[in-house]
């Protein structure tokens, strides 16, 4: 089984639009959303029905006040200011218990909260493995690695090939979830100075994680000078272009329409991520 | 005062949003300190003519095991609620990426066989432009941890300025950690499906926390109108519409502030930092 993450480093390049579009070239697949707290696939894809799992993860620490003597050890000790007045701020707890640990009258117990939800949908495009973190919650790197998890294990009994993850944004903890062990990282990135550098801070992930990476240049025709920039900072970097696509509201009537764009119309922007669908599978190969 | 500027969505245009703000103060008498707290990929410095000749390093305690002293009784994994410590039979396995820094290994090691050590996981910088202060946190590439960084960047808050907070985009704690604590917050979106399904993701957070917000609308002028109907539902005020235009992305793309590059928006920027103070005093 193959895994392909689509990654960007900075947001609103065009990853779910391309994944939505790899769902529909794409044979015997499963589609995973790995951005749990924005996850946006789904309205592309537009599940017929879903099956909707509570995610329970972390612990919130919490004061019981009938048993505290107010000796405020555990404030004293709770380095993430989360006991204020012998109560626990739950948003500001980490859920690490070392006040829990130490409190001598055990007045605190340590609660699971629930965390988000997960989702396995089947779609017209085939199953998609998607969640949703609850707002300000912790744990998306955990809640990521079981989109995954879902993903392989029904992979693997559907005897499907491959896994096509959206990735989320940024390089932190969920963006390590979700690249952690796949065998390809497409990269995608706009010709703007800010694109050129989050492309370098993600290039520099997914090398020190070991997975290798393809870029494609979305809305190259907004700056060409830009785009010039990426392809030689590629050269440099010995990393493949597979695409450039130009700038066409038509990504953003597909969007509107709810439809990936190769379904939407055909044109440019279609033919080209046609030839990059194929330049991924070459590479997967 | 401190005004955050957010979106669930990446790429809505929170950092062009931010940076606008504050350069369109920065002629006044306004004295004005923006602070970049998407660490994980800082942009806004690229729209400033600044240069950053301050740093400080950002580091989490770890905890560092003396060989000599440890019995392996397994006290450290037990309390561990990140799994950063394996104790086998003759060794201690210390994973450094995952320990958040509770101290409670240490505190609790009945051999006093830990102590911790500081291990780097990023930087912040500094520097100013005329009446600007400007910070920044950079997460180094590789590390889980946003939120320590974040919070270290938000020690640089001079509460006597006006302070500007780009936000990283998303839902979870990194978030939570850069737009607690404000007065005010801007969530910058788009009118697309996404746009919308973002926004409400968004409007979850800031409405935990409890900070009075309003929305920028990015790119407007499709015909879609869900954003705004959501909006008026949700009863929250459409501050500033931003229409999709190409002479707009190409300054962005060229790492050029709307409010420099384009001097007719810096008026509409002020406006939105008047219509936000006014909130605030009414609050």
């Amino acid at each position: 089984m193959k895994e392909l993450v689509v990654l960007s480093g900075k947001g609103g390049t065009g990853k779910t639009s391309i994944v939505a579009s790899f769902a529909a070239l794409a044979r015997d697949k499963i589609l995973a959303d790995c951005d749990v707290d924005a996850a946006d696939l789904y309205l592309l894809l537009r599940p017929d029905e879903e099956e909707k799992h509570e995610f329970w993860s972390g612990q919130v620490a919490s004061i019981d006040r009938e048993r505290c003597t107010q000796c405020g050890l555990c404030w004293q000790v709770c380095r993430f200011g989360a006991i204020n007045e012998y109560s626990v701020d739950a948003i500001a707890c980490e859920g690490c218990g070392f006040c829990y640990q130490v409190c001598p009258v055990e007045a605190i117990t340590m609660e699971a909260s629930l965390a988000g939800y997960w989702f396995m949908a089947s779609t017209k495009y085939g199953y998609l493995s998607h969640a949703r973190l609850r707002a300000a919650q912790e744990n998306s790197g955990k809640l990521v690695a079981l989109v995954r998890e879902n993903a392989r294990a029904l992979a693997q009994k559907e005897g499907l090939g491959l896994i096509i993850s959206d990735g989320p944004p940024g390089t932190g903890c969920p963006v390590i979830s979700s690249l952690s062990g796949v065998d390809l990282a497409l990269l995608v990135t706009e010709p703007t100075l800010s694109g050129i550098h989050d492309l370098m801070r993600i290039v520099g992930v997914c090398r020190r994680f070991g997975v290798p990476a393809l870029v494609c240049v979305n809305k190259c025709d907004i700056n060409e000078e830009n785009t010039r920039e990426i392809e030689k900072y590629c050269i440099e970097e010995e990393i493949k272009v597979a695409a450039k696509i130009p700038f066409d509201n038509v990504v953003t009537e597909a969007l509107v329409a709810r439809m990936p764009v190769v379904e939407y119309r055909d044109g440019q922007v279609a033919h080209e991520i046609n030839n990059l669908w194929r330049f991924v599978l070459g590479e997967l190969k | 005062m401190i005004v955050s500027v957010a979106s669930g969505k990446g790429g809505t245009g929170k950092t062009l949003v931010a940076t606008s703000l504050a350069l369109s103060l920065d002629n006044n008498a306004e004295k004005v300190e923006l602070l970049d707290c998407d660490v994980e990929e800082p942009n806004a410095h690229i729209f400033l003519d600044l240069k950053l000749t301050k740093s400080w390093n950002v580091c989490v305690p770890v905890p560092e095991i003396n060989e000599l002293k440890c019995t392996h009784c397994g006290r450290c994994a037990d309390v561990c609620a990140f799994n950063a410590l394996a104790v086998l039979e003759k060794k201690v396995l210390v994973f450094p990426e995952l320990c958040h820094g509770c101290g409670a290994c240490s505190y609790l090691c009945p051999e006093t066989a830990i102590v911790e050590r500081d291990r780097e996981i990023g930087v912040v910088e500094g520097g100013a432009s005329g009446n600007m202060l400007f910070f920044q946190g950079k997460l180094t590439i590789g590390e889980m941890m946003a939120p320590p960084i974040i919070k270290a960047t938000k020690k640089h808050i001079d509460k006597d300025r006006m302070v500007f907070i780009d936000v990283p985009p998303g839902t979870s704690c990194p978030v939570v950690e850069a737009i607690s604590g404000s007065d005010f917050c801007l969530l910058v979106t788009e009118p697309t499906p996404f746009g919308l399904n973002d926004l409400a993701l968004a409007m979850g957070v800031v409405r935990e926390l409890q900070i009075p917000c309003g929305v920028v609308l990015n790119r407007s002028g499709t015909e879609n109108s869900a954003v705004e109907d959501y909006c008026r539902q949700e009863d929250i005020p459409v501050l500033l519409k931003i229409p999709l235009d190409m002479e707009i992305a190409r300054a962005y793309s060229r790492g050029i502030p709307l409010v420099r590059g384009i001097p007719s928006w810096r008026e509409p920027f002020r406006q939105l930092f008047r219509d936000i103070r006014q909130r605030i005093s009414d609050n």
